[in-house]
């Protein structure tokens, strides 16, 4: 290594064995690990294994792409936010609309037209709303989706209102693969895209910019003072973060073939942030094990108790919060080991 | 001539009724090892938050190499060349010690504007992260987490992180406080051995460390400029000695 050339021999080789220790960690970090196959694999598993519950598989995997989402922002760049429902509902109305009003029913082009309304959105008012941050932040999002939401109901004509859009029937996949009325050709298209996005939020997340990102969570002061542009760096993320969430709500759309202005209710806000924290935020599988691991519960606990099935939510989700700080599932299992490299993001 | 590096005219900063700087005249010539001292509050660091651009001056004017900077943004200003430390850390505490100076040079480059690329495949900016850990014999510690190193090697990264960003004006808001003195000595070889191209102003409270580095002296009181001088000078100033060594008896008024 020529760095060590004035050095003398033998302390010049240990700066050297520093140096490559230092510049490997990085360059590994985001190999994939081996373990990282499991949620997929899992997915896999669960579409033979459970053939009948396919309609929850589906529902499962686009609170998964949803969670996913909010991770690059809440995670990475630790901004908090209770208004992710907006971009769900715009994506799910950017998909429906395009079959129900301009009579395009190809699947992949709905998704790209939920992604770009959201992604525009993201951008508005992440333009406008990032210069604030904590409790007002919080409540600049939460009340712009509400206005969003009546806004749907006052444009009735176009949106349908609280009766929502009926009939929003895609065209075969690649105009092939028609869908069975059990959900099994829907639960694969989800996985294909939620695969396809999560390869991109990774990249994003181990690339400088996502480096940057967390340089903004750890210290933004900081930040500024190395001339960082924190603004845009954080207009991007939520463009980013606004675009997937509305690939999740596009796909909710389609999957349901119905929409209606329920999906930019503050509990698809609030329920999201639960499964980012029921998983952990930050390191990108929270979304996995707590959107499954809410879905799942939601799923049983209804049964159970048709009523009072938030009640046992509430409950693990105390727990999580007063006794695992990073989420419940990898910090018991000590999965995180396996799916990154030490314990920093 | 050529212009100073820093220069800043009649300087003013108010909180509302409270003025916290009052008509600062300062000039820094290329090179200089100048050092700003004076009591508690006198308004030191808000200097250097004026400088910095991370606090807005009311009135008055900061020039950079004779071009003027006041309305720029801190962000701006840091990528004309101004970084500067912090009295207290301000590190990426939960990120190892080499993604520390990474993301400063990451910044400086634009390198972090790139969202595709892995963050490991920047071979250059971890290359000179490592050059620079190294040149401040912080190797040894660059895959450890700021958090887990002892106080004196952070404050020791602090400066890495500021001179990672290639300044032409380094601004040390007490680069040795709350080090033990038995690790202060890595600072000051630090400080003493700085690039001679870079313009550095250094607020101290150790009169040892301000008489060692700085070739000059500005006091600051009570948000004004006291006296400016050489160091012999300063100490010999009767007013300098009234404040270090009897502030009770003759407290400057207001």
């Amino acid at each position: 290594m020529d760095a060590n050339k004035s050095l003398p021999s033998s302390a010049g080789g240990e700066i050297a064995v520093e140096r490559a220790r230092g510049a490997g960690l990085l360059v590994r970090r985001d190999r994939f690990r081996p373990a990282e196959a499991l949620p997929w694999l899992a997915a896999l598993a669960a579409f033979f294994i459970f053939p009948n519950q396919m309609v929850l598989g589906n529902q499962t995997l686009i609170m998964i792409l949803f969670a996913l989402s909010l991770d690059l922002i809440l995670g990475y760049a630790g901004i908090v936010t209770l208004g992710h429902a907006a971009f769900f509902g715009l994506g799910a109305y950017g998909a429906a609309l395009l079959i129900t009003d301009f009579g395009w029913s190809e699947p992949i082009s709905g998704l790209v037209c939920g992604a770009l309304v959201a992604a525009i959105a993201g951008f508005l008012s992440g333009w406008l709303l990032l210069r604030y941050r904590g409790l007002a932040f919080l409540v600049l999002t939460l009340s712009t989706t509400i206005m969003l939401q009546q806004s749907g109901n006052l444009f009735r004509d176009f949106t349908g209102g609280y009766d929502g859009i009926p009939g929003v029937n895609i065209a075969p996949l690649f105009g092939h693969f028609d869908y069975d009325i059990y959900g099994h050709t829907y639960y694969l298209y989800c996985l294909g895209v939620l695969l396809i996005v999560f390869y991109c939020m990774r990249r994003i997340v181990y690339s400088p910019f996502g480096r940057a990102l967390v340089g903004i969570r750890e210290n933004i002061d900081r930040m500024n003072a190395l001339g960082s542009p924190v603004h845009w760096r954080l207009v991007v993320a939520y463009t980013i973060s606004a675009a997937v969430a509305g690939i999740a709500g596009a796909l909710f759309a389609q999957t349901n073939a119905f929409v209606t202005l329920g999906v930019f209710d503050f509990d698809q806000s609030a329920a999201v942030l639960v499964m980012l924290i029921l998983g952990g935020a930050g390191w990108l599988y929270g979304a996995f094990i707590g959107a499954a691991l809410y879905m799942v519960l939601q799923n049983e606990l209804a049964k159970a108790s048709p009523a009072f099935w938030q009640f046992g939510i509430g409950l693990l989700l105390i727990g999580v919060v007063l006794f695992v700080r990073r989420g419940t599932l990898p910090r018991m299992l000590n999965v995180s080991r396996l799916l990154r490299w030490r314990t920093q993001p | 001539m050529t212009a100073a590096a820093l220069e800043i005219r009649n300087l003013r900063k108010n909180f509302g009724a409270i003025e916290v700087a009052s008509g600062i005249n300062l000039a820094l010539p290329h090179g200089a090892r100048h050092a700003l001292i004076g009591p508690n509050g006198a308004g030191k660091t808000t200097l250097v938050n004026l400088i910095t651009g991370r606090v807005r001056a009311s009135s008055g004017q900061v020039l950079l190499d004779g071009e003027e900077i006041t309305s720029l943004s801190q962000a701006a200003r840091t990528r004309r060349g101004i970084a500067r430390t912090f009295q207290v850390n301000q590190l990426f505490r939960n990120l190892t010690v080499l993604e520390n100076i990474y993301l400063a040079i990451g910044e400086r480059t634009g390198a972090c504007n790139r969202l595709w690329r892995s963050a490991g495949g920047e071979t250059a900016v971890i290359e000179e992260a490592l050059d620079h850990l190294q040149s401040l014999a912080l190797v040894s510690d660059a895959c450890r987490p700021v958090r887990e190193l002892p106080y004196g090697r952070q404050r020791l990264v602090e400066i890495a992180i500021a001179l990672a960003q290639q300044p032409k004006l380094l601004l040390l808001d007490e680069p040795a406080a709350g080090v033990p003195s038995s690790e202060s000595h890595l600072i000051l070889d630090v400080i003493s051995q700085l690039d001679p191209n870079i313009t550095v102003l250094i607020i101290e409270h150790d009169m040892d460390v301000v008489f060692r580095f700085a070739k000059r002296i500005t006091v600051l009181a009570a948000g004004a400029v006291l006296t400016e001088g050489t160091p012999d000078e300063i100490s010999a100033d009767p007013r300098v000695r009234a404040i270090y060594l009897g502030e009770k008896r003759e407290a400057p008024r207001g």
